[in-house]
């Protein structure tokens, strides 16, 4: 076990996008139960200084694992397929016309009723595609493909923060 | 045998019985403190015996009042005394220090209504008394010594450290600003923990269901809410309120009135005005238990004449007159609930801190307002200093350390200034700490060889509405486009919240870094200067003083390393093995040193030569952690 471990090595889960996400929490706190600083309290400051890096270690672990949409880039980078989110920005025309209409339903939508409309609708979109990522990755293997479905996702993620925006925008 | 120290004392008699003189190593058991340093009061409490206690002083008291009152010559007054001094000496008098720690006097809202002479310093005010200038972290270390030395009686024996409460509120200049007090009043910080915490600690809710919790915390002068969440044994702060100006005192003023209005009478001096607050706190306090009580106190009509004041009351017409002021914490309440995004039947349950939530009528109305009935069978005032004890003896090793791990999280999201005065979030609220993160940035000029790093802590969109937390610049950037620098900035917090900064351009290799800690809390030639001057903590010599620490580090060392040693000794080779151990002589030949340097000299050889040790006990901790142990099991 080294700093440089993967995530999934640390915290002795499964190298696969479906997880159970309690076991994650588990896995995660029994870990770091183990390294933390507390527990080195009065070992002096080269343990402390080896405690600190490995809890700051196991919480990015813990935080890119807790994530389905990190956890999937990261099964991608370790298959060496980078998601490349920034540089990367084509997309098939039927996702882009989905989320022009959805902009444009968040544009036209004047009240609660409808903006919890189209949050319920992402959020439905959003669950459908996670579902469908985890095959690509699990089932198939085909890492290019998972990171195309990646970026997309990243959009809906996106989009979904600005609903709820818009949300908290109508309520106040 | 020894004598006891405190032998014509009832309490303190009471205590003997627990620290035999023939203790085989007195140093066996660390004695680790809570403190809950309040606004109003404070309070130091310690396991004994497996249970968490508050530490009464020499004439039985728990609560100290936070009062520091300085008189010329480099005397003070700490406590009791020092309130009793507040309404003749109120410009010497400093109560409420908590409210001035780490803020400047642009923070104050209410200046103009304060008795003191504040001063203008960088970072945080001062206050200028007849003893000289203080600084709120001095204040507040008087009060803190205080603490340190009713446990030090207690236990005859020196400090292992102390877990501090704070606000949940409290941003990095607070907290670092409350360590910095610590430290000036000789006190090893283990933890600072946010007071809702202790409060849930204590009532070991920590080992309880996961979901949301609420401590709804009514003092003497101040009312906070949290709401926490545990999940997977943390505590986040999902959402916090308040009103910094309600507290117990508003309800012994609002029936005070009632009570004059109801007899005719009006209290003229600050005398009779005191007096009259006296005599409806303590009609309050008996209608915590009874249905009637009265009010009743001397008066003086006029210089020569005296009158008596007495009205009875029942607690059905305390509750009427105090009404409007348990609504006012209700709304505070539904604030909260509205700014978390809940409502009351997710709440699973709901801890009562403070003093005040003693009343019946704030009982039922909490209750009403969650549809449970809160936990209260723990002291109110003593709940959160008795959460930090049980956290600092965890800390200290003392007990099941394992399950009492304490993870933390960071209360409000970290950041840095772009352009437009907007915040880039770095680091989001309620990350677990310890934490790193890095972010890249870019030059916005063509030929820009300087970039400005702005620090800032809050929840908001726009630098001018969070708070400042440090400047540094990153020069000797190579001339380049717009846009062509790559300028990483690195954000790391350790265990405790406490940030610090990194800037590198990462093509040239020029670096500039800050830890927030000198721009908000004290240098530390600042905190020498303070610990030189005539200080109450200073009576001892200070070289005196560093002798004992270097010598407590040796034995914290000593014990430790063994302690490893024991579990883990398998991982070293024998002659790694017997390095170490060689070590140890010297160790203990420090308790006869009367070198600190060289103790610390020692201290550090051996810190150096087990630090590959650690790593592989940290290796072997991940591992055991998970090996042969089915997900259910953990």
């Amino acid at each position: 076990m080294k700093l440089d471990s993967d995530d999934f090595e640390l915290l002795g889960l499964p190298r696969r996008h479906a997880q159970d996400p309690a076991a994650i929490d588990a896995r995660w706190r029994a870990v770091l139960g183990e390294v933390h600083p507390d527990r080195f309290v009065s070992e002096g400051a080269a343990a402390q200084r080896l405690a600190m890096q490995w809890s700051v270690r196991i919480n990015e672990a813990h935080r890119r694992i807790k994530d389905p949409i990190r956890r999937a880039a990261y099964l991608c980078e370790l298959q060496g397929v980078s998601v490349g989110a920034e540089d990367n920005t084509a997309m098939p025309a039927a996702f882009l016309m989905q989320q022009m209409e959805w902009r444009e339903s968040l544009e036209a939508a004047t009240d609660m009723t409808q903006i919890d409309a189209l949050a319920a609708e992402v959020r439905a979109a959003r669950s459908r595609a996670l579902d469908e990522l985890g095959r690509t990755i699990d089932d198939l293997g085909d890492h290019a493909q998972a990171a195309r479905q990646v970026r997309e996702l990243m959009f809906v993620e996106r989009f979904a923060s600005d609903v709820d925006a818009r949300a908290e925008a109508l309520e106040q | 045998m020894p004598e006891p120290k405190h032998w014509n004392n009832k309490t303190m008699a009471l205590l003997q019985i627990s620290e035999p003189g023939g203790a085989p190593d007195p140093h066996q058991r660390r004695i680790a403190v809570g403190i809950d340093l309040g606004t109003t009061h404070s309070l130091v409490a310690a396991v004994r015996h497996g249970v968490a206690e508050c530490l009464p002083d020499e004439s039985g008291h728990v609560i100290l009042p936070s009062a520091v009152r300085y008189l010329s010559g480099g005397k003070r007054q700490i406590g009791a005394s020092a309130l009793a001094e507040a309404a003749t000496d109120p410009r010497n008098t400093i109560v409420s220090v908590k409210r001035f720690m780490g803020r400047g006097l642009g923070d104050l809202a209410d200046r103009s209504k304060l008795p003191y002479d504040f001063v203008e310093a960088p970072g945080m005010l001062q206050i200028r008394t007849v003893d000289g200038v203080k600084s709120p972290v001095e204040v507040s270390a008087e009060i803190l010594a205080t603490l340190r030395y009713r446990a030090e009686d207690t236990f005859d024996d020196d400090l292992f450290g102390a877990v501090i409460t704070v606000p949940a509120y409290f941003d990095d200049a607070q907290r670092q600003a409350t360590k910095d007090a610590a430290q000036l009043a000789g006190l090893h910080v283990l933890r600072l923990i946010n007071e809702p915490t202790a409060a849930a600690i204590a009532y070991g809710l920590e080992h309880g269901s996961e979901g949301l919790y609420a401590v709804y915390d009514l003092g003497g002068g101040t009312f906070d809410v949290s709401l926490l969440r545990l999940s997977a044994g943390v505590f986040e702060v999902v959402a916090t309120g308040g009103d910094s100006a309600l507290g117990g005192d508003d309800f012994d003023q609002a029936l005070a009135d009632w009570a004059m209005a109801q007899a005719g009478v009006r209290a003229e001096s600050a005398e009779d005005k005191r007096a009259v607050l006296v005599a409806a706190r303590a009609a309050k306090e008996k209608l915590s238990i009874a249905d009637h009580a009265t009010l009743a106190c001397p008066l003086m009509r006029s210089a020569t004449e005296a009158t008596e004041l007495s009205v009875r009351v029942s607690r059905e017409q305390f509750d009427a007159i105090t009404s409007a002021l348990v609504a006012r914490t209700l709304a505070v309440l539904r604030r909260v609930m509205r700014d978390a995004k809940t409502d009351t039947s997710a709440v699973q349950g709901v801890v009562m801190v403070g003093g005040s939530t003693r009343m019946p009528s704030v009982q039922a109305a909490v209750a009403e307002f969650f549809g449970k009935a809160p936990l209260n069978n723990l002291n109110p005032d003593e709940v959160v200093a008795l959460g930090a004890a049980l956290q600092a003896d965890a800390l200290a090793g003392n007990a099941g350390a394992e399950e009492m791990l304490l993870l933390d999280v960071i209360p409000l999201s970290l950041g840095l200034e772009t352009m437009g005065g907007l915040v880039e979030r770095i680091i989001p609220r309620n990350s677990s700490i310890p934490t790193a993160r890095a972010q890249d940035f870019t030059t916005f000029k063509d030929g820009q060889t300087a970039l400005a790093v702005h620090v800032v802590q809050g929840e908001r969109e726009l630098v001018s509405d969070c708070r400042s937390l440090a400047r540094f610049e990153l020069r000797g950037i190579p001339p380049m486009v717009a846009g062509a620098a790559h300028i990483r900035v690195s954000f790391t917090v350790d265990a405790d919240g406490m940030l610090s900064v990194s800037a590198r351009e990462e093509s040239s290799g020029v670096e500039a870094s800050i830890s927030v800690k000198p721009s908000y809390g004290l240098a530390d030639e600042d905190i020498a200067r303070m610990l030189s001057e005539s200080f109450s903590t200073a009576e001892v010599d200070m070289k005196e003083r560093s002798l004992r620490e270097s010598r407590v580090e040796a034995e914290r060392m000593l014990l430790a390393t063994r302690a490893a040693l024991a579990a883990d000794g398998d991982l070293l080779e024998a002659h790694d093995r017997e390095a170490i151990e060689a070590m140890f002589a010297q160790l203990e030949a420090c308790r006869e040193m009367s070198d600190h340097h060289a103790i610390d000299d020692i201290v550090e050889a051996l810190a150096a030569r087990t630090e590959a040790f650690a790593a592989e006990r940290m290796n072997r901790g991940i591992r055991k952690a998970l090996a042969g142990r089915a997900v259910t099991d953990i």
